[in-house]
């Protein structure tokens, strides 16, 4: 009945994918043919963090496999454009930890996880000297050293980069340095399930993965102790989005059906530059470097109106007129930056309020302007790509006319509880890094933050998971067979459903909508409570998934699984932000305007106790982690 | 053209079957059959030229073909008599082979004539005929390999030509202050071949290609950029540089022959 | 503005197919893979495609629009005739999966093969110094997406499928062009380059340069450049006394 041990799949293996070579029958399987492995710690993503990760396991000596949805090398890190946030002081030798620890904290509004900030800020310019040691080649200073850019909200020029394809030179040096050494890679294989073992009180131990081919359709179980979380974001349950099809919160939601709990899900990060026309490209990510390389925002009268918005906590270090804001890009010290580069959050709301104010550009964005402020040979060196992108999917010559930009739902802030050190969730052998984990950000997340976050916590976590597994040394959980038979069965049901079934495309188009319209930048309690009630609704459609054709590449089938994801990922958000009674980062309340500061102590939490998708998501308060007197000191 | 044999190629096993060797439905044959006639057309006047062994020297103008004249047979002044005559056979044959061996195999001719002559491939995503290929790999394209010599041989046949060139600023009595339509020419022609060497991959490379760090060679560099501006355009240079040498050629022949007169500047 | 695009979409596996029909609404400013998306949604909701970015980022999407190797995230259908039909078939270089997605497993067979950078210790203060001029041209070539369409394209595979196991194609002569010419590596990778990589099968026809969405100068500036390294270490006698005689390889020439 049940096989015994892992079958050797290595002989008739797909030499990409492993895959097994004999082609995968429709709709029966038989209990003991699962492909099986066995590792130390499997890696479930393959952008930076889950790379990085299966680097440091490896390095630590554990057998290591990476799992992913796409390719290798078709993450989403690879569409990462601007830079990696790191303090190494090539161009401003004032620059240290201590400023980009304070930079990170101040741009999350004091939410943050302070311990990870500050590993953060300490550990990620080896982070990047390491890429280069792999062959990773950034752009240069004149004296030959690592080249640093300015962005929204770091006191000095501090994002290594390449022109603007920094991710894909990220994505690129990882990608061929696991493959030099030899970790094995399973593309196109998407975990729908992770294992436990009971472990005396407490949420238990991991014991292993669930996946299927999506090549195939067949089902792979991945035996190993420790699994580290490495999936990336959710912004595909957003209309609007600068992010891909993958980006369905597989792990935030694996997470919780795990029992592991989530944290500041209430901060979703809506990038203020996305492209807005045409509507085929809605949503696609217009850099940051444009305002970094000296872009300006203008409402459709021609006012660079961001002058309006200047807070209160950002007065002091932000320009007030447009003299100095044009006196900043060639003599820094002297004059205060120009208020385009407030961190994302002020910048969003601001473009928000001028296109609600009827000051909008035609197609309902604002005019981002580097045209009339660089010459086109400087563009088109710093601005390659977005050259490009403007010049071929919209007709338009940045170098000659303006664009026009929208806010874009970029990012989550949220994500899985882990211990800062360690990147462990409250489950034993689950690990989180990279966008899926959550704290490092607080409530809103500076532009490069996130590719540093990525190297510096998926060396972290890829590091504890292998010496955690190295600890238990024969002391493996071993993988209830009935949990296997339950995985399999949950991923086949759509194809269960004969007639009357729900189409996935729809359903997840309709929850695009509703989060959207009724949990984007600016949140009332009412529609919140609209929103919860519609999640409900659509909830209760999914139950009845139904997909068309076979297992085989079957793009309909992956949706209908990744949709009760979205799901769960959804209600934690709208959940979270009904609760926070105040307005904060990336979350904004029309209800509670400003920031109230015993909100400013407490971080929401949710679990799934239910541990499926159909059951209700439960919500916490707990009080953040006290900082230290020593680093309170910096914010004096 | 025959069709590829069902079973290899796009035809292959596994690979998504679909009959037509190519779905492109633009013009895509316009290119290669235009190159391909344009190279069959100037390369056979060449060939003529350098046959035919008369009307090639009417003083100042010597047609490109066959400067340097190192044989006793040249016409009369044109030539420099090193080597004894080797008549009837034309004094073109000795220099024409280095010009010929350059771009036999110059990048840019290589990749149209295995285009149009060989349809290896034809055009992009349009299936060749043919049932292996080896490409450059072994004998006898492997002696492609040897294009750098070439050259370097035919820098010095630029500076002949050059100094051609020069001398045809003197009249038919040799004397200096002379120019006509020959004249120029003859420079034009001089300054396409120059070009056409100077935008040539192994020129690029032996000037600074080879090189791993720039920043230690400030003037190799900057040589190395001139020679990457100028080999953007090697393609359009190489044809200009051909259609010219055989218009040179003409001039020169209409001119010695009498059928023209050449057009006197001052 | 939208109107009713008619399309032949290949449909089918390893075992076979053919181009089926169909007709897409579409609306102004769309690219190819907005129309295939649509088609998924409303007709034929298990049609398989690969994509991410949808912004020519990723290289997801590759597939042959009217015989053409394309993105399909790139390709507009304003490019197109609204009366024209579209054929969109799956690259016809690689193994078809199902519908447009092929098995590329060839690519990252020979992503393993090509020996990894290898440098020397950084500088005492810990960190490395290059020159921009210096990166520079490996720079372009680590534009690369990896979306395999200059692979596609290359006839030495493409109509020859026996030269696959001797053949890296042009994707991997730019890595190794990338580490030929980057400033502190170490290794000497020309003779593997010319012998396993198979380097001298490549004509230089320049396809490879003409379907790169990157506009990577494949052939002029990493080819070309390689095979006259080549030369320098295999053909060219003079180098190759120079470097016995003064015990210096060109390729040290720093
Ligand atoms: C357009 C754009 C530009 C950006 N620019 C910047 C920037 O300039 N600087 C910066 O710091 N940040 C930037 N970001 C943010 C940053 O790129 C992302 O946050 C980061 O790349 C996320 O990396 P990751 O490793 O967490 O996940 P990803 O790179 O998204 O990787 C997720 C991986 O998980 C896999 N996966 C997901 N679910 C499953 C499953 N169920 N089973 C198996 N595998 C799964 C996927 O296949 C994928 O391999 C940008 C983001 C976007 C969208
Ligand atoms: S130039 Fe060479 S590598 Fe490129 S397509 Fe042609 S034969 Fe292939
Ligand atoms: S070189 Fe160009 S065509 Fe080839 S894989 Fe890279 S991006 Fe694609
Ligand atoms: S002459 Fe054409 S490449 Fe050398
Ligand atoms: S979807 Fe990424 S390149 Fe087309």
């Amino acid at each position: 009945m049940v096989s015994t041990g892992p079958t050797n799949g290595s002989d008739e293996r797909h030499p990409m994918t492993g895959n097994r070579m004999d082609s995968g029958d429709a709709a029966a399987h038989s209990w003991g043919e699962f492909e099986r492995h066995r590792y130390d710690v499997v890696v479930i993503g393959a952008g930076g963090a889950g790379l990085r990760a299966a680097v440091a396991a490896h390095d630590a000596g554990a057998r290591v496999a990476v799992v992913c949805k796409s390719l290798l090398g078709k993450a989403h890190t690879v569409m990462a454009e601007g830079g990696i946030a790191a303090s190494m002081g090539n161009l401003y030798p004032d620059d240290n930890w201590r400023v980009h620890f304070r930079d990170t904290m101040r741009g999350g509004k004091m939410l943050n996880n302070w311990r990870m900030a500050q590993l953060h800020a300490q550990e990620a310019p080896e982070r990047v000297l390491e890429l280069e040691d792999w062959g990773a080649l950034f752009d240069r200073t004149p004296d030959g050293l690592i080249s640093q850019r300015d962005f929204g909200g770091h006191r000095y020029a501090r994002l290594a980069h390449v022109g603007d394809r920094t991710g894909l030179e990220m994505i690129r040096t990882l990608q061929q340095h696991v493959v030099s050494l030899g970790i094995d890679v399973f593309m196109e294989c998407t975990v729908t399930d992770i294992f436990k073992a009971p472990a005396g009180r407490g949420p238990g131990r991991v014991s292993g993965a669930f996946a299927y081919w999506r090549e195939t359709g067949r089902f792979v179980v991945f035996e190993a102790p420790a699994v580290v979380l490495a999936t990336g974001g959710i912004g595909k349950s957003y209309q609007v989005t600068s992010n891909s099809w993958e980006y369905t919160g597989d792990g935030h939601a694996l997470a919780m059906r795990t029992g592991a709990s989530l944290i500041n899900m209430e901060f979703v990060q809506f990038h203020p530059t996305g492209m807005v026309w045409p509507p085929s490209v809605r949503g696609l990510l217009v850099t940051e470097s444009v305002r970094g390389d000296g872009g300006a925002l203008r409402n459709s009268e021609g006012q660079r109106f961001m002058f309006d918005y200047i807070p209160e906590y950002f007065k002091e270090e932000t320009a007030d007129s447009v003299e100095e804001a044009e006196g900043w890009y060639a003599d820094k010290k002297n004059n205060r930056r120009p208020p385009e580069l407030l961190p994302r959050d002020e910048v969003a709301r601001a473009i928000n309020s001028e296109i609600k104010a009827g000051r909008g550009s035609p197609h309902g964005g604002v005019y981002l302007d580097i045209a009339s402020r660089r010459d086109a040979e400087f563009i088109k060196r710093r601005l390659p790509s977005m050259y490009h992108q403007f010049k071929e999917l919209a007709d338009v010559d940045i170098t000659k006319e303006p664009m026009e930009v929208g806010p874009t739902c970029h990012y989550v802030m949220g994500g899985v509880e882990v211990d800062a050190d360690t990147e462990e969730s409250i489950v034993t052998g689950l690990y989180a890094a990279g966008e899926v984990a959550g704290g490092m950000h607080g409530s809103n997340r500076l532009g490069g933050n996130s590719l540093s976050d990525l190297l510096v916590f998926g060396r972290r976590a890829g590091h504890h998971a292998a010496y955690y597994t190295h600890r238990l040394r024969d002391d493996r959980p071993a993988i209830a067979e009935d949990d296997v038979r339950n995985a399999a069965d949950r991923a086949l049901a759509p194809f269960e459903i004969q007639d009357g079934g729900e189409n996935p495309y729809t359903i997840q188009k309709d929850l695009q909508d509703v989060m959207q319209r009724l949990v984007g930048i600016i949140r009332t309690a009412d529609e919140l409570s609209e929103a919860l009630v519609e999640i409900e609704r659509l909830k209760e459609r999914a139950k009845h998934l139904a997909v068309e054709g076979n297992r085989q590449y079957n793009p309909g089938w992956h949706l209908a699984i990744d949709l009760t994801n979205q799901l769960i990922v959804s209600e934690c958000i709208a959940k979270a932000a009904l609760e926070r009674k105040e307005s904060r980062g990336g979350h904004t309340r029309d209800d509670y305007p400003g920031p109230d500061d015993s909100w400013g102590q407490v971080n929401l939490v949710l679990t799934l106790p239910g541990g499926d998708f159909a059951s209700p998501v439960e919500l916490r308060h707990q009080p953040l982690p006290v900082m230290p007197g020593e680093l309170e000191e910096l914010f004096d | 053209m025959t069709q590829t044999e069902a079973g290899t190629g796009v035809r292959s096993r596994g690979r998504a079957s679909i009959e037509e060797r190519t779905l492109r439905r633009d013009r895509w044959w316009q290119t290669p059959l235009a190159y391909g006639l344009t190279l069959a057309v100037v390369g056979l006047y060449l060939l003529y030229a350098v046959l035919v062994n008369r009307n090639y020297y009417w003083e100042p103008y010597i047609s490109p073909m066959y400067s340097p004249c190192l044989t006793a047979n040249c016409v009369a002044n044109s030539g420099w008599g090193w080597f004894p005559s080797i008549s009837p056979v034309t004094p073109a044959l000795i220099i024409i082979v280095f010009p010929a061996g350059l771009r036999a195999t110059c990048y840019y001719y290589r990749k149209a004539y295995y285009r149009s002559f060989f349809l290896s491939p034809p055009a992009c995503a349009v299936a060749e005929p043919h049932k292996t290929y080896k490409g450059e790999s072994r004998f006898p394209m492997v002696v492609q390999n040897v294009h750098r010599y070439f050259f370097y041989i035919t820098l010095v046949f630029n500076a002949i030509l050059t100094y051609d060139a020069v001398i045809a600023f003197r009249d038919h009595q040799g004397n200096w202050g002379h120019m006509g339509l020959g004249t120029l020419v003859l420079l034009v022609n001089a300054v396409l071949l120059w070009l056409y060497n100077l935008s040539c991959h192994s020129c690029r490379h032996v000037v600074g290609g080879r090189l791993r760090h720039f920043s230690k060679h400030p003037v190799r560099y900057w040589l190395w950029s001139q020679a990457t501006r100028l080999n953007a355009r090697h393609a359009q240079i190489a044809w200009a540089s051909l259609v010219f040498v055989a218009l040179t050629d003409l001039y020169v022949r209409l001119v010695a022959s009498g059928t023209i007169s050449d057009v006197r500047f001052f | 503005m939208g109107y009713d695009l008619s399309m032949r979409v290949w449909r089918g596996d390893a075992g076979g197919g053919a181009l089926g029909d169909y007709t897409v609404a579409v609306e102004e400013g769309e690219v190819v893979l907005d129309a295939i998306h649509r088609l998924q949604a409303t007709q034929a909701g298990d049609l398989a495609v690969r994509w991410n970015c949808k912004a020519g980022k990723c290289g997801s999407c590759s597939a042959e629009v009217n015989g053409r190797p394309r993105l399909m995230c790139m390709t507009r259908l304003s490019d197109f005739d609204p009366a024209e039909t579209i054929t969109v078939t799956p690259v016809r270089t690689f193994p078809v999966i199902r519908d447009l997605v092929t098995d590329v497993s060839y690519n990252y067979e020979k992503a393993r093969q090509v020996p990894a950078v290898q440098l020397p210790p950084r500088d005492p203060d810990g960190k490395r110094r290059m020159m921009q001029q210096d990166v520079q041209r490996g720079q372009e070539f680590r534009k690369c997406i990896e979306c395999f369409l200059c692979q596609d394209v290359c006839h030495v595979i493409r109509d020859h499928e026996d030269n696959k196991p001797k053949y890296a194609g042009p994707r991997f002569f730019i890595r190794y062009a990338e580490l030929d010419m980057h400033p502190l590596d170490t290794t000497d990778r020309r003779k593997l380059a010319q012998d396993a990589a198979g380097l001298g099968m490549c004509n230089i026809t320049k396809c490879c340069t003409e379907v790169c969405p990157e506009g990577i100068k494949i052939t002029d500036n990493a080819i070309i450049p390689m095979k006259e390294r080549v030369v320098d270490r295999k053909y060219d006698p003079v180098t190759w006394l120079g470097s016995k005689i003064r015990r210096r390889d060109p390729r040290d020439e720093v």
